[in-house]
């Protein structure tokens, strides 16, 4: 037990004070807040240009000053002169585009065209601007003229929901908004999981193959059993990768709240122009308000308490799993990389295919694929976490975790009998029936 | 005799091939120890046995009058011929760490190796990395992390490789001091010379088995073929000449063939009464290297 302290506390060490360590852990968190910065300033951006187009407005439409100067890219004037004048003197004007709206002559008309008279086509933005300025002055229009009121159409509007409720009448399973937060919190922490696997399965089979490749492994298993030794490096590297999610746990927050102060925009990807976009919205604001809380209140009823030693969990049955399947495959490299390469297959298969399933699963937790990925082992640690925030049955959560559990041991004992063999055997290429064999022998 | 290690019936096999049959010897105390045999025989397998690194298929392993336990690992000390140490770690850190694991508790553990960094004046090295280290000043780590938990057995395969003679000279110093102190050395090489030098005791190995065991000096007297060096003035008769069966005749030199009941003092005795002023006078005992060769051509069937 000592050593197998010692094993872990180098594993961990050697990596935690590297310098590439320290930089990745910080940067990272950098670089993604970074990221996001770049791509919310993508979307804000606007163009720097001003078109301002000249509007013909035959059909006599009532255009409110936020129409005309609502935007800063584009500047909209209503001119008097006919076609024929503006275009004659488009050169002098100053205009980059003319903007002709027909007088609407069937007030039943289901379509309306425009004409827009430039030396380019219109952005694709201006384009929209347009649209969407003319539409809603149409349809203000058309409503005069119809003589009907705001208030009967938006009765005509009905949203249909789908609430669902338990048969069991005491427990409250919350609104259709579980729905999305759950999947939302789901995939994040399938990614996680997906992405921890990855990252850390891969580093210690790397580790395990320098390790065979320095000749060190001969001193090291005179010393202490192959078995501590693998473990000791799982381990090892297992809190290596703790330890860097905790920072980034802690820094992606912090660090987004900082560039929101800053640049002041929703860090979740905001559409595009904004502004324009909440004078349209104006009136779903209220709804968008009581959704927001609506979901604040989702992810709090979510069972937290529950969910997060049982993520805890699977990161941990996970990675066991795997890190222990990737040392043993390391184990059995040789010192030529690219050769043995294709030795790491039958692991990642698992994986991706697991990573697939989740998706599946975010959309349909309860189908017969999401139950079966959450019990086999190889596809659990990623497709449960997904399904965790669903509050799956506890029957399947009790099984999966059994389940897991017992394969990780599994996995571990199997691993050992292929470390063992393979960490002293030089210089034969080795195929996957061979490491079959080595399960067996004994050494 | 004591012996740190006997070795009784050992015998391993892989799928494709037996690496040791029922191979056994003794290892006296406080004595070195040659571990000889062609690549491939079965030397490595049969040291991984001794280091808890592999089992034997059957047979047992005796040290210090005990059966091999888990327990042995922090009294041998093991230094394989293909050596590595993790190239990022800093030499005093990477010895405390392989001297821990060998039970060593740190403060111990600090004390002594600035005590052999010392020794080889490299006391300044405790905070250098090894990658930054030549190969030979790497091997030196290696043999400090070898010895640092006064292991009472000492395995060496190929310790002077890649050592220039100077620093060859200081690793055998401190073997032979080792020894004096109490450790049991098991050497293994392909260098017949340096087993001359150094070894008391020897084995041969060939195709895993145990083709020749004693004394260095007891294997030599045993492949002697009674043939004598002979150093001399004055002038060989022809008399003379008629009664020996030379071999190889110089300028004042003469090597000689004689029976194996042939008395040295007689022979010198018949060689004064010929006229000759004996000069030097010696029995030519053959090489280890002369005998390796023999016995393992002789074993193996040539190709």
């Amino acid at each position: 037990m000592k050593k197998l302290g010692l094993i872990i506390r180098r594993e961990y060490l050697s990596r935690v004070t590297k310098r590439s360590f320290i930089l990745a852990t910080l940067l990272t968190p950098l670089a993604i807040i970074l990221f996001m910065v770049i791509v919310g300033l993508i979307f804000s951006y606007q163009g720097d240009d001003v078109q301002k187009v000249a509007i013909i407005n035959e059909a006599q439409l009532t255009l409110k000053p936020a129409d005309l100067n609502g935007n800063q890219n584009l500047q909209l004037e209503i001119v008097d002169q006919d076609l024929e004048t503006l275009r004659a003197q488009f050169e002098e004007l100053d205009y980059n585009g003319i903007l002709v709206i027909p007088a609407v002559k069937n007030i039943y008309a289901g379509s309306h065209t425009l004409y827009y008279y430039s030396e380019k086509n219109p952005t694709l933005s201006v384009e929209t601007d347009l649209k969407r300025i003319v539409d809603k002055r149409l349809r203000d229009y058309k409503i005069a003229a119809l003589q009907i009121e705001e208030r009967q159409l938006k009765a005509l509007d009905t949203k249909v929901d789908l609430d669902p409720e338990p048969i069991a009448a005491e427990e409250d399973s919350g609104s259709k908004i579980t729905n999305v937060v759950g999947a939302g919190i789901g995939g994040f922490m399938g990614f996680f999981m997906y992405m921890a696997v990855f990252i850390y399965g891969m580093m210690v089979m790397r580790s395990v193959m320098e390790e065979k490749t320095n000749r060190i492994v001969e001193v090291m298993i005179s010393s202490v059993k192959p078995f501590e030794l693998m473990m000791g490096k799982i381990i090892g590297v297992g809190a290596v990768g703790l330890t860097q999610l905790t920072v980034w746990a802690l820094l992606i927050p912090i660090l987004s709240f900082l560039a929101n102060l800053f640049f002041g925009f929703d860090m979740s990807g905001g559409g595009p122009d904004p502004t324009a976009a909440m004078a349209e919205i104006d009136a779903d604001a209220e709804e968008m308000q009581s959704m927001m809380v609506q979901m604040a209140n989702e992810v709090q009823n979510i069972p937290w308490l529950r969910i997060i030693p049982l993520f805890l969990f699977y990161f941990l049955g996970g990675y066991f799993l795997y890190a222990s399947l990737f040392a043993a495959i390391g184990s059995a490299m040789g010192d030529d990389y690219g050769e043995s390469q294709a030795l790491t297959i039958p692991i990642t298969i698992p994986v991706i295919l697991a990573f697939y399933i989740m998706f599946v699963t975010l959309e349909n937790p309860n189908s017969s694929l999401a139950i079966f990925s959450s019990i086999f082992p190889l596809f659990s640690p990623i497709v449960m976490p997904a399904r965790l925030a669903f509050d799956p049955p506890i029957w399947q959560t009790i099984v999966s975790v059994l389940v897991l559990a017992g394969s990780s041991v599994f996995f571990i004992w199997l691993s050992g009998r292929i470390y063992r063999v393979g960490i002293l055997l030089y210089g034969k290429k080795v195929t996957l029936r061979e490491l079959g064999r080595w399960i067996f022998s004994n050494q | 005799m004591e012996y740190v290690l006997q070795l009784e019936h050992i015998t391993k096999a892989y799928r494709h091939h037996l690496a040791v049959d029922q191979v056994s010897f003794q290892v006296p105390k406080q004595s070195i120890f040659g571990l000889l045999g062609p690549n491939g025989a079965g030397k490595t397998s049969l040291i991984r046995i001794i280091t808890t690194i592999t089992r034997a298929d059957s047979g047992r392993v005796i040290l210090n009058g005990q059966p091999l336990n888990s327990k042995h690992p922090t009294q041998i000390g093991y230094m394989p011929e293909e050596r590595g140490l993790y190239k990022k770690m800093k030499v005093g850190d990477h010895l405390l760490y392989l001297a821990q694991l060998k039970g060593l508790s740190k403060s111990e553990a600090k004390h002594r190796i600035q005590g052999w960094l010392e020794k080889f004046s490299i006391e300044d090295w405790w905070n250098k990395k090894i990658e930054e280290l030549s190969k030979g000043m790497q091997q030196k780590i290696q043999f400090i992390s070898t010895v640092v938990h006064r292991p009472q057995l000492l395995i060496l395969d190929e310790p002077f490789s890649g050592l220039d003679p100077i620093n060859t000279n200081i690793i055998k110093e401190e073997i032979e001091l080792l020894r004096q102190e109490g450790a049991s050395i098991i050497f293994s090489t392909h260098r017949m010379e340096q087993v001359e030098e150094i070894c008391e005791h020897i084995v041969l190995i060939n195709q895993g088995r145990n083709i020749l065991e004693g004394r260095v000096q007891e294997v030599r007297e045993q492949f002697k073929e009674n043939q004598f060096d002979i150093r001399f003035a004055g002038t060989l008769s022809d008399r003379l000449r008629d009664q020996l069966h030379i071999l190889d005749e110089k300028p004042n030199a003469l090597t000689l063939q004689v029976d194996s009941n042939t008395d040295p003092n007689q022979l010198l005795h018949q060689l004064m009464q010929g006229g000759l002023s004996i000069l030097g006078f010696q029995e030519i005992l053959p090489t280890l290297n002369q005998i390796f060769i023999q016995q393992v051509e002789h074993q193996t069937p040539l190709v």
